[in-house]
């Protein structure tokens, strides 16, 4: 009888104690959820990557319900989650752009090297060794820091120099991050043209270390029909709030440097 | 009552000598899983060290006044549901009264619920007799035994990131590798023993 009943008292009435204690828990630490929170939470794409800036999607949905973070707050998801999550809070989206990453240095094959570096494959670990083995000091090392970073698979290295798959590319910041030179910016897509050099050394010196970067000669600035371009320290910057992507400068820079983001790639 | 002194080298003994991870082996899937930063090593240590502390002091007076020698043989299956019980409560406690260390522990408190450190230092509470205090002062000791391991091993890793070893050893090989050192520096606490 007692070695039946007992343990099956003991096992049975502890059971019950703790569901019971579970039962009045969840009462007493009843803590009203926003049942928005969830609907966010399933509008994101739940990739967890980071590139809203919070610690994960379900942060990132309670910073937006909070009023913390705009609607589009997660460059992942783009215009279709931001027009979800403005469905669920009632509000407006906004325009929403599809960002993408852009590397400002085409360098690569095309940029005299100081040494051969034989060392860690490490963009940040070359940058300390004298500099690094370009004599370029903005350009890119092409060692792939930014292609381990990336989480879309969306930045490789071609011909020596980081380029992104603007249709991979989410715009998560990830690569901007890695990048121990600073020469990857996100970039609104639609706005077609970019500069792809980040070098601030004057023409005639550049010219001897690098066959394709900016060399300042001004004829872009002198082209823009509406004067959004300017060559300041020796290198051109487009103002977006002014370019109306017509493509002149484009077609007049001399050394091709002014491109798409569809064709930044060196053939 | 005991000393002091007894109470000392209980904890050292927890926390160095019988560290739960590099010597008894004990919890070692959050050991591997959450060490790849400090921080959240630092997050999950806490976690861990909380809920043994409560779980060996509910988990010694079950034992001592239901279970008894009579009904030792129900000590695993009565503590499992105990710890599993105390951990989901322990949430909606934290949740309702503290929202800020909720936040913080987040994803690692009902992970807790499986990790087998925490079932394993009930168990030992009771194979090594420990009373109602000792067992809480030992429960939180191993607590502080794992975080100690747990940061250690993720500041490890973190450096490892840079390390040059070969390719083959990428990821969890040499992690495992890098736990072993550890875990052999640890065995030299063994001279130590006091209990």
């Amino acid at each position: 009888m007692q070695t039946f009943v007992f343990p099956v008292l003991i096992l049975g009435g502890l059971g019950l104690f703790f569901g019971l204690l579970l039962a009045l828990g969840s009462k007493i630490f009843h803590v009203d959820k926003d049942p928005r929170l969830e609907q966010i939470v399933e509008a994101l794409p739940g990739a967890n990557c980071g590139g809203c800036g919070f610690s994960g999607c379900s942060a990132c949905a309670n910073a937006i319900l909070r009023g913390d973070a705009p609607v589009s707050a997660c460059p992942v998801g783009g215009a279709k989650s931001a027009d979800a999550i403005a469905a669920v809070l009632g509000v407006e989206a906004g325009n929403t752009v599809r960002m993408v990453a852009h590397v400002n240095c085409r360098g690569g094959i095309n940029a005299k090297r100081k040494y051969e570096y034989e060392g860690l494959e490490d963009c940040l670990a070359a940058s300390r060794v004298a500099g690094g083995p370009l004599e370029c000091p903005y350009g890119c090392l092409g060692l792939g820091s930014c292609t381990k970073a990336c989480p879309y698979d969306a930045i490789h290295v071609v011909n020596g120099v980081a380029v992104v798959d603007a249709e991979k590319c989410r715009a998560c910041g990830k690569c901007v991050a890695a990048c121990p030179r600073h020469i990857i910016s996100v970039v609104r897509e639609t706005e077609d043209v970019f500069v792809s050099c980040s070098s601030h050394q004057k023409g005639g010196d550049l010219r001897k270390i690098c066959n394709i970067g900016c060399i300042g000669c001004m004829l872009c600035q002198r082209n823009c029909p509406v004067g959004a371009i300017t060559v300041s320290d020796n290198l051109a910057s487009i103002d977006y709030e002014k370019c109306i992507h017509c493509g002149k400068c484009a077609e007049v820079c001399p050394r091709k440097l002014i491109v798409k983001a569809s064709d930044s790639v060196i053939e | 009552m005991h000393g002091l002194t007894y109470y000392f080298s209980l904890s050292l003994s927890a926390i160095l000598i019988e560290n739960f991870i590099f010597v008894k082996f004990l919890g070692c899937c959050p050991f591997f899983g959450v060490s790849k930063n400090t921080e959240t090593a630092m997050g999950m240590g806490v976690a861990v060290t909380f809920v043994m502390t409560v779980a060996s002091a509910v988990t010694t007076l079950v034992n001592t006044y239901l279970l008894g020698e009579t009904y030792a043989y129900m000590q695993t299956v009565v503590f499992i549901l105990i710890i599993a019980a105390l951990v989901q409560f322990i949430e909606m406690f934290l949740m309702k009264s503290m929202p800020a260390l909720y936040e913080s522990l987040g994803i690692y408190l009902p992970l807790i619920t499986t990790n087998c450190a925490v079932l394993g230092v009930a168990n030992l509470n009771v194979s090594n007799g420990l009373d109602f205090i000792s067992a809480i002062i030992y429960g939180f000791s191993a607590g502080i035994g794992f975080t100690l391991a747990i940061v250690l091993f993720a500041s490890v890793r973190e450096r490892l990131e840079y390390a040059d070893y070969p390719k083959c050893f990428k990821g969890f090989p040499i992690a495992l590798v890098a736990a072993s050192l550890l875990s052999i520096a640890f065995m030299g606490f063994q001279g130590l023993s006091i209990f």
